[in-house]
């Protein structure tokens, strides 16, 4: 049994809009799963019927192979779980909070209070201990969100938004914690921080419209950008045209763009017939016409292009 | 079972820990100690009467009751369901029965309390007279049990809403129908329209008419019974809503 988190055809509908229509997706040991999605793409609600806070219409879950609908209880003890908002009681302190989760844990006495205290240090919350929750930063109250979900060191942690809201250092804290924890855990993590799926996750998927319209590696939903493997570069505006006609007769070349002309310079880009095309050959190219290269550099493609090209296919994935 | 109490236990204790967080509890329990005494002495004519009971204290609960009882209730579940820890609640290893049972017996043992700080005016009657002490405890009982089912309403009613101001003025409402049915006036305008069983079984529904029995010292098994299953009827309801409103 490696996979730890199981969805199958998972189906919300809430009054006239489909939610969540017919998401399956499994989860390894060891993976870092990424949901990305525009806001009310379905990422929250798939989690919500995942975790069993919300029944779906149709499809199942399971963590650890025990169904989440069946076995509510016996499933709820195998994963730790940060709501949107890492929302906590705000007139309890984080000793009390986290000694009311380690209870409901079913944990007691010397185990209580070393679990307690392995979270506190780990979501680093050690000089707030006794500070009510209301009256902390943001950035602790997440931590506190976050140490009640790995408290009982769960083998499924599932996050929505994590990291939304923390500043750069807290971010990287969280990631880091992320990182730290995945060798044996299964984790989802919900974002719309496209680094966050390059930084943390070995597993992106793409939910749009209730549905996952992409699912890889970020390398691989990157691989489907339109100007994947792309040349940009920079030419001094007097050698623009010429370089625009090098490159346009090159039997690999596809297709040039101009992209704008400030400050006396040409931005071009050229597509290639093929995916992949050597920067060395455009170079080569401009360096037998004497035209001198100011830049040069092969798109890998960003994220974000990826994101608005799949979530917004109308547009036709244009770039900017 | 033992589980099941055990979890509702925990979540109790924090309940109960949170009342106590903010003032807002001690001037509950303040404003609820004082209005019972000034109602019994001032208008319920404690001294003039002359009798040494605890009748005129006891009247005013169903009243008090109305007002106090929502204002514990409201919070229950529309502030779980505003803040979003609802969703924390509800993906912990408990069934939503735990959390519900919790959360009452919480607000319900905070009710208790308040009314156990109404022991002076036990003491009162005792250093001035000679009364029934038995007809007392089941007064008390039933004002107890009458506050269990109100808080009940209140807690079904708490989980409709994340805006507490309208679940407290819904249960006060709905409270109040179940305290007035038994009204002689309530009573004549139903027999005016409706057939006579039906106002009678409008008026068995009555919180005030079963109170006003406990306060005449008769404890008995249908007045018991009534109580009981209001309270089990409400948190049925209460656990029904819940399913279907957590996560809106």
């Amino acid at each position: 049994m490696t996979d730890l988190i199981e969805a199958v055809g998972l189906e919300k509908q809430f009054g006239e809009i489909k939610a969540v229509d017919g998401i399956s997706l499994k989860v390894e040991k060891g993976e870092v799963l990424g949901f990305l999605g525009p806001n009310g793409a379905g990422k929250s609600t798939t989690m919500k019927m995942i975790t069993g806070f919300l029944e779906p219409d149709a499809g199942r879950a399971a963590i650890c192979g025990v169904d989440v609908f069946e076995n509510p209880k016996k499933a709820k003890a195998l994963f730790g779980y940060v709501p949107e908002g890492a929302p906590s009681y705000a007139e309890m302190t984080p000793r009390t909070f986290l000694s009311f989760i380690a209870e409901i844990r079913g944990y007691r006495g010397v185990e209580l209070t070393s679990r307690i205290n392995r979270a506190v240090e780990r979501a680093g919350l050690g000089g707030v201990f006794d500070q009510v929750i209301d009256t902390l930063s943001k950035g602790y109250k997440r931590r506190v969100g976050l140490a009640q979900a790995i408290l009982h060191d769960p083998p499924v942690l599932i996050m929505d938004e994590p990291t939304d809201g923390l500043d750069p250092n807290q971010k990287h804290h969280v990631r880091e914690l992320i990182s730290d924890m995945s060798a044996d855990k299964a984790i989802i993590i919900s974002t719309h921080i496209l680094e966050e799926v390059e930084a943390v996750c070995s597993r992106a998927i793409v939910i749009n419209r209730g549905c996952i319209v992409a699912d890889g590696t970020a390398d691989d939903l990157m691989q489907r950008m339109h100007y994947h493997g792309a040349v940009s570069l920079k030419v001094i505006a007097e050698r623009g045209d010429a370089a625009i006609q090098v490159l346009s007769s090159a039997s690999s070349v596809a297709k040039v763009e101009t992209l704008g002309k400030p400050n006396g310079h040409f931005l071009l880009r050229a597509i290639p017939k093929q995916k992949e095309m050597a920067a060395a050959e455009v170079a080569a190219l401009l360096r037998a016409q004497n035209i001198p290269v100011d830049e040069l550099y092969v798109e890998r493609g960003r994220l974000d292009d990826v994101f608005r090209q799949i979530t917004m296919p109308e547009d036709g994935g244009s770039n900017d | 079972m033992i589980e099941t109490f055990d979890n509702a236990w925990i979540i109790a204790k924090r309940e109960l820990r949170g009342y106590f967080a903010t003032p807002l509890a001690l001037v509950f329990l303040t404003v609820f100690v004082a209005l019972t005494g000034a109602l019994t002495f001032y208008v319920g004519n404690f001294f003039e009467r002359g009798q040494a009971d605890l009748f005129p204290f006891f009247a005013y609960h169903p009243w008090l009751y109305l007002l106090l009882v929502p204002a514990v209730a409201m919070r229950l579940w529309a502030e779980e369901r505003k803040t979003g820890t609802i969703e924390l609640l509800m993906t912990l290893p408990i069934t939503p029965l735990e959390a519900i049972l919790g959360k009452f017996l919480a607000a319900w043992a905070f009710i208790g309390l308040a009314l156990v700080l109404t022991f002076p005016i036990w003491i009162t009657v005792n250093v001035l007279g000679d009364p029934d002490n038995g007809v007392i405890l089941t007064s008390y009982i039933g004002s107890f049990l009458m506050a269990g089912a109100f808080l009940a309403i209140g807690s079904f009613v708490s989980t409709l809403t994340k805006n507490q101001v309208i679940a407290f003025i819904i249960a006060s409402l709905i409270c109040f129908l179940f305290t007035m049915s038994g009204l002689e006036m309530v009573q004549s305008a139903l027999r005016a329209w409706t057939p006579a069983f039906f106002a009678s079984a409008i008026s068995s529904m009555s919180f005030l008419s079963h109170f006003e029995q406990i306060t005449r010292g008769v404890l008995d098994l249908p007045t018991l019974i009534f109580f009981f299953s209001m309270i089990v009827f409400w948190l049925f309801a209460t656990v029904i809503a819940i399913d279907q409103k957590k996560a809106q």
